[in-house]
């Protein structure tokens, strides 16, 4: 059975009529994820407990028991969400070793409806990059093209599903690292509102900006997946009470009338031709469909990067503080002094990316410098906010591309930082605002790469904001299997 | 204001990492173009900005983050030190902190 092509709704009806067992499929899953392991997706593969939950499913189905909504669904997990007693590296040399004593929310809720927890991929050093180059662990590769970056920083989790390793996966998303692999690689993949999913047990990266959330093939089990995850949790403060919907059903419905806004900022200088043509021809086929288009303005989209990357550094340089050789992971045995032992596990532990981060947010926090760095990236955040409430008051979802290009060759962007980060230019901001975001697959490039449109909704509207993907993925149709012959 | 070596040095103390000598020269110049491109928001007029530090849901609870102040289970001394480098008797080890 090839797990690229089969919806979970659809695969949880074939287990119930006893057509596949779900110790088979896990079985199909872990010979792909051995077949594929030059795309070095994953960092640990956790076989014994995917057949443990498999034997479980098939069991209930002999049983006759009722199956739970993820039955069967063979999931991998980015190795920065911790899983009890399994290694969870984040892919860094400094975490090489930590196996932690407690799951992540997003896991045990997985585990509950009856998902396969495959194994957990691989991603860019404490989710920061574009490229899943900065792992500790090596490169992840394009399944399109293996000499190209899949994206990232959930560069694992996007080849995993995009190569048929499994049905689905979780990745987290900061400033685009769901949705940017997603695109990169041609998946599904949404980013929801702040606070909408539980980041209890996420490895934190910018707080104030993280969120988990799913890729897939289908925007259906995009939305099945959302709706297990979703919720309040009293373990992490800021997740929200508000009302967990049922996101597949809001599925069903049209977009006769939905007002999709399209921002001048997002279509200039620096978007590749070819990503500019797709997309707009995915808003052209919202148009028949009988949705209208409205021109707004995000002024300060500019400013976006800037302001990423000092307020997202800043906050990582404060979370990375953790990381001391005391409690977990490595440690630097050479060290005499405690001082020492600090600075040089630290050194010898974080990579390259990994500190320039904490250096630049060391520096805008710093004394004499915390007004004129910090201070002012919040305010223009507040403005890139602004920016998305006063377009929501004349539109319902907004369409942008969500990368500049198409998948760009390994080692191209590795010299320059600065390049890496501007590729991020249309997916920071919905973190900025905290507001949902998803990238669809809208097409392939002429060199066979595929291209992903970007839809921005309204906080907590996640039901619009799928249900609009829903109906432009079915008038797209399109069947995207990478040619991957292994 | 270009950022110079021992501005690198300084934040890297802060931050506690010790750079090799290589890793202070590549940051000095990758940190310089990083900070250029961020002037640009001194372009913006933000005085009347107010400061925006987290999102605050629109439709969730803002007193989300309270909770009863009572007894709950934790991890416990074994579980809490069993990742650690070095340990004993369930505390934390590290070399001497004072004289060393």
């Amino acid at each position: 059975m090839e797990l690229g092509k089969i919806t979970i709704s659809s695969l949880r009806k074939r287990l119930a009529a006893g057509e596949v067992k779900a110790a088979d499929l896990c079985r199909a899953a872990l010979d792909r994820i051995e077949s594929l392991s030059e795309l070095n997706a994953f960092i640990t593969v956790t076989a014994d407990g995917a057949l443990a939950s498999a034997r479980e499913i098939d069991r209930a189905v002999e049983m006759g028991e009722p199956l739970p909504p993820l039955a069967g669904a063979v999931i991998a997990v980015k190795d920065n969400m911790v899983t009890r007693d399994v290694r969870t590296t984040a892919g860094s040399r400094i975490l090489f070793n930590y196996r932690p004593p407690y799951s992540a929310t997003v896991i045990e809720r997985l585990q509950a409806a009856g998902a396969l927890l495959i194994g957990k991929t691989n991603l860019d050093e404490f989710a920061m990059g574009s490229s899943t180059e900065n792992s500790a662990y090596g490169p992840v590769k394009n399944p399109w093209d293996v000499t190209r970056v899949p994206g990232g920083s959930s560069g694992g989790s996007a080849v995993a599903v995009a190569a048929g390793m499994a049905i689905a996966a979780l990745g987290s998303d900061t400033g685009g690292s769901v949705r940017q692999p997603a695109s990169l690689s041609g998946v599904v993949g949404l980013k929801p509102t702040y606070g909408r999913v539980s980041r209890y047990g996420l490895i934190a990266f910018g707080s104030s900006l993280d969120q988990i959330g799913p890729l897939a093939n289908s925007v259906e089990d995009v939305a099945l997946i959302l709706g297990v995850i979703a919720g309040r949790d009293p373990n992490d403060s800021t997740s929200s009470d508000s009302k967990v919907e049922d996101y597949v059903s809001a599925l069903q419905g049209d977009v006769r009338g939905l007002r999709v806004g399209i921002p001048r900022e997002c279509y200039g200088p620096g978007l590749d031709a070819e990503v500019k043509e797709k997309t707009e021809a995915a808003i052209k086929k919202l148009e028949d469909m009988g949705a209208e288009t409205v021109e707004i303005s995000l002024p300060h989209t500019e400013y976006a990067v800037p302001v990423y990357y000092l307020i997202a550094t800043a906050e990582a340089s404060a979370n990375l503080a953790r990381y001391d050789g005391v409690r977990f992971g490595f440690r630097a045995e050479e060290a005499v002094t405690l001082k020492e032992m600090y600075s040089q596990t630290r050194d010898q532990g974080f990579g390259a990316e990994v500190k320039r981060r904490i250096m630049l947010g060391t520096y805008a926090l710093s004394a004499g410098y915390y007004d004129q760095y910090y201070g002012k990236a919040q305010k223009v955040r507040s403005l890139i906010e602004r920016d998305f409430r006063e377009a929501f008051g004349r539109c319902d979802v907004i369409a942008t591309p969500t990368a500049p290009t198409p998948a760009f060759k390994l080692g191209e962007k590795a010299d320059d930082p600065l390049e890496m980060y501007l590729s991020d230019i249309y997916t920071i901001t919905a973190n900025l605002a905290g507001v949902p975001a998803l990238s669809l697959p809208c097409g392939l490039s002429s060199s066979g790469l595929p291209i992903g449109v970007q839809l921005i909704g309204k906080q907590f509207d996640e039901a619009g904001l799928l249900r609009a993907a829903h109906n432009l993925e079915q008038a797209l149709g399109l069947d995207l299997t990478p040619p991957l012959s292994l | 204001m270009p950022i110079t070596k021992k501005d690198v040095e300084r934040i890297a103390e802060l931050g506690r990492l010790e750079l090799t000598e290589e890793e202070a020269e590549l940051f000095t110049g990758q940190l310089g173009s990083i900070i250029d491109h961020i002037e640009k928001l001194s372009e913006l007029q933000t005085e009347d900005v107010p400061q925006m530090s987290h999102c605050v849901p629109a439709g969730g609870n803002v007193e989300y983050a309270k909770r009863d102040d009572e007894v709950r289970p934790g991890l416990g001394q074994t579980r809490a030190v069993e990742n650690a480098p070095d340990a004993e008797a369930g505390y934390f080890k590290v070399p001497r902190v004072i004289g060393g």
